[in-house]
């Protein structure tokens, strides 16, 4: 198994290489100019030259690629055009606020989304079961910006329990913590819950119908046993599954959770660089982001080793 | 305890502790102001960028050798006194004493040659045409510099003091020394706040402490002018960008002033408990409409004017500012209503019924058969995308053949300065807006520079319009200037530098505990205090 990992962690490198020059391929053909953003409206063009000049983007494509790279090689995400600060101190700044906005949505996504599909399952065809669906059905189709307004709205201005906006870092202390993301993680969390919930059903309703379920209930065990223990954990791979690709919607859900929710957080720090064409920033972010990709993966297909002993690499 | 007791007690509990939440209170500290502004905070380089977030922020920090005051009028402000020969060649300036830069170390005059000097090459308006008559700027002493010209600059305290972008700011020599196109990476200032770089999360918060050594003039204080006295230790820049969020987080006592609420969301905020709402800048803003000169069909003036007489400026500003009627005015010229210098002079064409079809057969006598106007969009700003859209039916009602290019602000910064014909890569038509602090008289006003090749993007070229322009410097006073700018006036409307959509304002919105808020084209912080 470990050697897999290693296995799998090395063929990473060529996939970020490709990511890599991918993104930098599309930043270099896509327009916008930075230079024109710094240089502002009351800027002639010739400033506007002067600067773009300044900053190396008048230099060949090659150059700058093969620069930038061998930058990363020796660890230095190089430094943003417009804060002059490196790209990396801008990453760090932006880490804790986007993981915790994660880590929260799923622990509150999961809590609730394994249990309503159990339920729903075992409920199949009654109330509950259409209840549960008709909750899912809401998540999916409901955009995380109009959840975010009316949970600030109900929570934040009517109510006054929580701020409207804001992070306050954990170690600020927890429930000041919990303060600012608790509205953030339930608007962002609602479709992946939905998402989770339905397939957590489809799963153990195909499970259920086992003959070995049949042998549990006919050797006289539980209705939790049989749902919990012998059930849940053969549903548990396409759930894994779904986790795991579930993850790309969390980060691109996190862009809008983050600006609803004024959160300073990785999601607007990729959106406020690709505006302003920020392209150290946006390259320093994409490459972060295509690791966790590689990664996540990777911990998905360990995971099934768990949950699946038939799995073996 | 049965489980489901204990079930139904844990449920019961949290229902009723979660009702009985206390209303979570919202640190109110008098001494820290929470200020919401235009955009993002992401660079502190006020000659280096040009955009107004930054020169906001920069105001903090770093102080001017004069302000403008209410009236427009530049002050002394680092200054304490000048004196000009009489051929307005020689102009002598003496710093007030007691100046500090934040390290410590006193302002010295070869700092504030060093920072003229960085300014100077990067101020097209004002900087430039000061650099090109100067035979020597230099520091006689400590707390004297002078220039000597080689021509007369009348206006020389107005471009010192100048508020629009770039402004002259004293930096430390070391600093200012940087090249002008390259980003300074220090921010020692010499202003009446410190900037926090640690705290400096750029796209969320910016933070500045008072600064113990500044002192300020004895004078009450006006804009930027007079005396800056701070009531806090401490300014926060919360940066939000979304509109609704940043409204919400004011009702809510999150934030104490929002410098440019949505105005949409205006109304609420009116009825909301706690919070006021005013006009932020009386000088406002001019909505354009900037052709290229230099491909057809634009590049013939009855093209020009075809647009000129069908552009209905209500219909631009309702898209622009919606229904509220105090928010905006049409503009039959080219400076700021309610300035000293604004003038209707040959303005009709902008007034009056719209005639769309005089301005069919003004586009079919300037040669137009229907070829593709490429009209450049940047969607991402609502000002520009609200004039995009009423534009492009514009130029379907006079029978034009229009291709709407949705793209972002980056994308029209970038294409923009294309001279390329519109096929090619060029473009016939993008949208803006001019502050009305940068066009109450020409000297900062680029957009109405008609040099030709060297003039703003769209490179309008009209002899006239450029005599004009330099006959204003040389206007000897007030009676004077408002002659030749009569005379501009006109000149620019007949050959149609651009066009203008309307004048509008905006809002902006406080917490009812500050006082002290000033309409200003910039946030005025001096003098404001919080209950």
């Amino acid at each position: 198994m470990l050697a897999y990992a290693i296995r799998r962690i090395v063929a990473t490198i060529p996939v970020v290489l490709i990511v890599a020059l991918f993104v930098f391929s599309l930043l270099y053909i896509a327009p916008g100019d930075p230079a024109a953003i710094i240089a502002g409206d009351q800027a002639t063009p010739a400033d506007v030259e002067r600067i773009r000049a300044s900053l190396g983007l008048d230099r060949p494509f090659l150059v700058r690629f093969f620069d930038w790279l061998w930058s990363v090689v020796r660890g230095d995400l190089g430094t943003s055009i417009f804060t002059n600060l490196p790209v990396s101190h801008m990453i760090q700044q932006r880490i804790e606020p986007t993981l915790s906005l994660m880590v929260l949505t799923l622990t509150l996504s999961l809590s609730c989304a394994i249990p309503m599909g159990v339920i729903a399952a075992w409920k199949h065809g009654t109330w509950i079961d259409r209840a549960v669906m008709m909750t899912a059905v809401f998540g999916f189709s409901t955009p995380v910006f109009v959840i975010g307004y009316l949970l600030a709205y109900v929570f934040a201005l009517r109510l006054d329990w929580f701020p409207v906006q804001g992070f306050t870092s954990i170690s600020q202390g927890l429930f000041p913590f919990l303060r600012n993301l608790i509205l953030p993680a339930v608007a962002l969390g609602l479709v992946y819950m939905a998402l989770i919930a339905r397939i957590t059903r489809a799963t153990m309703l195909d499970v259920l119908s086992q003959d070995y379920v049949r042998t549990a209930k006919a050797k006289g065990v539980g209705q939790r046993g049989i749902l919990f223990i012998h059930s849940l954990k053969n549903a548990a791979v396409p759930i894994v599954t779904i986790v795991g690709i579930g993850f790309a919607a969390l980060i691109g859900g996190a862009v809008v959770t983050e600006s609803v929710f004024a959160i300073p957080g990785l999601g607007r720090l990729t959106v406020d660089a690709i505006l302003r064409r920020d392209y150290p920033v946006i390259q320093g972010v994409v490459l972060l982001f295509s690791c966790v990709y590689v990664l996540v993966n990777l911990g998905v297909d360990l995971l099934y080793t768990v949950f699946d002993p038939r799995i073996r690499y | 305890m049965r489980r489901r007791d204990f079930m139904r007690a844990a449920a019961l509990g949290a229902a009723t502790g979660a009702m009985a939440m206390p209303r979570l209170g919202h640190a109110a500290d008098t001494k820290v102001l929470r200020f919401v502004p235009q955009a993002n905070l992401a660079n502190l380089d006020p000659i280096w960028t040009t955009q107004y977030v930054v020169r906001n922020g920069s105001l903090l920090i770093w102080d001017m050798l004069y302000g403008v005051n209410d009236k427009l009028e530049p002050q002394p402000q680092m200054v304490r006194s000048h004196d000009v020969s009489a051929d307005f060649k020689t102009w002598t300036f003496t710093l007030r004493p007691g100046l500090k830069f934040h390290d410590g170390e006193p302002v010295r005059a070869r700092d504030v040659v060093a920072s003229i000097n960085r300014w100077m090459a990067r101020d097209a308006t004002m900087g430039l045409p000061i650099k090109r008559r100067t035979d020597a700027l230099e520091a006689v002493d400590d707390a004297t510099f002078r220039f000597r010209l080689n021509q007369p600059y009348p206006k020389m305290l107005f471009a010192l003091g100048k508020s629009s972008t770039p402004c002259l700011f004293i930096m430390p020599e070391r600093i200012a020394a940087t090249d002008p196109f390259k980003q300074i990476s220090e921010y020692i200032g010499s202003g009446p706040m410190r900037f926090k770089k640690d705290e400096w999360v750029p796209g969320s918060m910016a933070a500045f402490e008072r600064f113990a050594g500044y002192v300020p003039r004895d004078e009450k204080a006006s804009w930027l002018s007079g005396g800056k006295r701070v009531n806090f230790d401490r300014v926060e820049w919360h940066i939000l960008p979304d509109a609704a969020t940043a409204s919400a987080a004011l009702q809510n006592n999150e934030v104490d002033w929002v410098e440019t609420p949505s105005p949409d969301l205006v109304p609420l905020l009116r009825k909301s408990a706690g919070v006021m709402v005013d006009i932020a800048d009386p000088l406002g803003n001019i909505g354009s409409l900037r052709v290229n000169h230099l491909h057809p069909p634009f590049n013939n003036v009855l093209a020009r004017r075809a647009l000129q007489i069908a552009l209905s400026q209500e219909d631009y500003m309702r898209a622009v500012v919606g229904d509220d009627e105090t928010l905006w005015k049409p503009v039959p010229g080219y400076f700021t209503p309610d300035t000293p210098l604004y003038t209707e002079a040959g303005g009709e064409p902008l007034k009056g019924k719209r005639d769309y079809d005089a301005a069919k057969k003004l586009l079919a006598e300037a040669g137009y058969k229907g070829e593709p106007v490429i009209l450049m969009v940047a969607t991402d700003v609502n000002i520009t995308k609200a004039q995009g859209d009423v534009t492009a039916d514009l130029l379907k009602r006079i029978g034009m053949n229009v291709q709407y290019e949705a793209l972002d602000w980056g994308t029209v910064g970038q294409r923009r300065a294309k001279k390329d014909p519109p096929g090619q890569g060029g473009w016939n038509i993008f949208h803006t807006w001019h502050a009305g602090a940068d066009c109450v008289n020409p000297a900062p006003y680029i957009a109405l520079d008609a040099s030709g090749d060297t003039a703003w993007f769209g490179w309008p070229k009209s002899d006239a319009v450029q005599a004009k322009i330099a006959a204003w410097y040389d206007a000897p006073d007030l009676a004077a200037e408002k002659t030749v700018i009569a005379d501009l006036n006109r000149a620019a409307m007949e050959h149609v530098i651009y066009l203008q959509t309307g004048f509008f304002k905006g809002y902006q919105a406080w917490r009812n505990n500050l006082s002290g808020i000033v309409k200003a084209p910039f946030p005025v912080v001096w003098d404001v205090t919080k209950a």
